[in-house]
């Protein structure tokens, strides 16, 4: 499985001087996502860009030149803003990145800041019309007298050039930070969550959205948690669900009333009163919530574990993973360097057989479900090389039986941690966000999925 | 739990309170503002950081059977219904400090008073604990100062009051105390 994972870099240079450890923090890579075909890829990033690869058609000339993934657009999707009435500052860095299912030649992109919402199209413009009546080739105004006779403009072909632009802008609809964007399978509708309401959009009105979720209590010293991930059903378009910082999940259903804070299904593991600690709370957050391919199951990932739960059993998950296990007993003092807060993505493959989730010290993490083995990889320069096969790490306890390339749990770099991971909608290609460096590795001898 | 437990239960609590503290100040002045997820999971930190710590010094006064030394602080937990972990990422600064302190000192009062009825005379220590005296040592001891230029009255301002020199209890209290800004 993993270990015949073929890497074929695409590095991401922006902002990283070799010389120094030096990381422009704009250029830190916030979002990833493939489109629907899995022919786009799309990043965001803490300046509020994001920038598209594409992935070369496949050669058959060249064998090895297939299916490599380059840039095809960059634009600035989220600018800074200030919130006069509240004198906060409005980050620019993106969120979430989704796409629209193509119905056309253009693409159609939702990205998303903490409070607005922005739909780009993308579209290729090939051709020119040239032999305009009234214009010359410059542009300039003809003189009238000079025109005798009149000609059709024609198409002619051009350099190819991606166009990008803004077709909707959905905005002041949260008082809180934004954290998730989902588009229904209807096509037409989206949902955005911030930490306490849910909202659905229609995708081609942007003065109002209904509120479908409000978990605000009518006093704030009441709050005990928030939402921290929504999704869409992939396949129902009546049914979403949504996770929160205590760890549960709820299935809510649009069919049964206006307002969805009733949940359908509430999903939640009773707590092991013997893992108890300061931190518990903290650990037990849900930070990212995907559907399955299917439709059954659900993946969740929190700060120790990732789960798969069948949408059928609300008492407890079907499959536990630990991550890394071995930073249960260093909770504390990832609580003073604020590692415990990060928020890490998980992804399933397109057959719904692995899972994949990321760590720290650039390392990411799979989980076939079917043979239950499970592989740990690096992304990185060293390790990276092109067409370089991926060698499994594996992270010791302190105190264990340490193999040659161990790394010990104390010489992990917490400041290198892959919090966004994204899987190719059909075959074996993931796209590794390592601060500011995009990784793509593809499977090259298992590409088809079985 | 023996008194020695206790003890570094007591200093791990007391660190992670302090830890949980700056941590919450610094958010203020995020870009982006306030994080309501972050101050909400920071604030059950301290929540079970100060439960914790209480009962540790319960204890550690117990063994040494002396009285417990802040006897305004556990019925003070007693007085302040708890029915769920209770919220309050930041001390608002628009709040007019003086709601606070009399809140503070009204709870205090009605408690010693309380306290007064409920435990026995020889118990009851006879020295008069003010809020100042049950600093925990955490905390710096010294009081906010102005900066050269700052006007007194923006010194007074939530910001700096809830800061260094508050007591134990005085926060306590302020725990419970909303995120009004949202």
């Amino acid at each position: 499985m993993g270990e015949d994972t073929d890497a074929t870099p695409t590095l991401n240079h922006r902002g990283f001087l070799p010389d120094h450890n030096y990381v422009t923090e704009a250029d830190i890579i916030s979002t990833v996502e493939f489109n629907h075909t899995g022919e786009l890829l799309a990043t965001g990033d803490k300046g509020g860009r994001v920038v598209i690869f594409q992935r070369e058609p496949e050669c058959k000339i060249e064998p090895f030149s297939q299916g490599e993934y380059n840039v095809y657009s960059t634009f600035q999707s989220h600018e800074p803003e200030f919130d006069y009435l509240k004198s906060l500052e409005i980050e620019e860095k993106i969120n979430k990145i989704r796409w629209l299912p193509q119905q056309n030649a253009a693409h159609f992109l939702l990205s998303t800041n903490d409070k607005t919402i922005k739909l780009w199209k993308v579209s290729e413009r090939d051709k020119r019309p040239e032999g305009y009546n009234l214009k010359d080739e410059e542009g300039r105004i003809k003189d009238l007298s000079t025109v005798t006779s009149l000609q059709v403009p024609v198409l002619m072909p051009m350099d190819l050039m991606v166009e990008v632009s803004p077709r909707r802008v959905f905005a002041n609809a949260h008082t809180y930070h934004v954290n998730s964007i989902s588009v229904n399978s209807d096509y037409q509708t989206y949902m955005s969550a911030d930490d306490l309401r849910i909202n659905l959009w229609h995708l081609d009105i942007t003065d109002r959205s209904f509120n479908i979720v409000d978990i605000k209590p009518t006093n704030m010293e009441d709050l005990t948690e928030v939402i921290t991930a929504a999704e869409f059903h992939p396949h129902h378009c009546n049914l979403f669900v949504y996770s929160s910082s205590k760890g549960t999940l709820r299935l809510c259903d649009m069919r049964e009333a206006a307002l969805c804070d009733k949940h359908s299904k509430l999903f939640e593991e009773p707590e092991d009163p013997s893992a108890r600690s300061f931190f518990s709370e903290i650990v037990s957050s849900v930070s990212d919530v995907k559907f399955s391919h299917s439709g059954r199951y659900l993946l969740t990932r929190d700060y120790l574990t990732a789960k798969v739960w069948d949408l059928n059993m609300e008492s407890k998950p079907l499959e536990t993973y630990q991550v890394h296990d071995y930073l249960r007993s260093k909770l504390c003092s990832l609580y003073e360097n604020d590692c415990i807060f990060d928020k890490f993505e998980c992804a399933w493959n397109g057959s719904d057989s692995v899972i994949m989730t990321g760590a720290y010290n650039n390392f990411f993490r799979m989980f076939d479900r079917n043979t239950k083995r499970d592989v740990t990889l690096e992304a990185s320069r060293e390790s990276s090389k092109p067409r370089a096969v991926l060698k499994p790490r594996r992270v010791c306890a302190a105190g264990g039986k340490r193999r040659k390339d161990d790394i010990s749990v104390d010489s992990l770099d917490f400041t290198k941690k892959i919090l966004h991971t994204a899987w190719h909608p059909t075959e074996n290609i993931i796209a590794i966000a390592a601060t500011n460096n995009l990784y793509i590795f593809q499977d090259k001898l298992n590409s088809e999925m079985h | 739990m023996n008194a020695t437990t206790a003890m570094e239960v007591n200093a791990e609590a007391r660190r992670i309170l302090a830890v949980s503290i700056s941590k919450l100040y610094a958010s203020r002045t995020q870009r982006g503002g306030l994080r309501l997820h972050r101050s909400l999971l920071l604030s059950m930190v301290m929540r079970s950081a100060r439960d914790i710590y209480h009962s540790s010094r319960e204890i550690e006064g117990q063994s040494d059977a002396q009285p417990t030394s802040e006897p305004m602080e556990t019925s003070s937990d007693q007085t302040v219904p708890e029915p769920q972990p209770e919220l309050q990422p930041a001390v608002n600064a628009a709040e007019p400090p003086s709601e606070e302190s009399d809140s503070e000192d009204e709870g205090c009062d009605s408690d010693i008073a309380e306290d007064k009825e409920n435990m026995s005379p020889t118990k009851q220590s006879r020295k008069r604990r003010g809020k100042a005296a049950a600093a925990p040592d955490f905390l710096p001891s010294k009081r906010a100062r102005l900066e050269p230029g700052e006007e007194r009255y923006a010194a007074q301002l939530g910001s700096c009051r809830a800061g260094a020199a508050e007591s134990l209890t005085a926060l306590s209290l302020n725990l419970n105390r909303v995120i009004p800004a949202f």
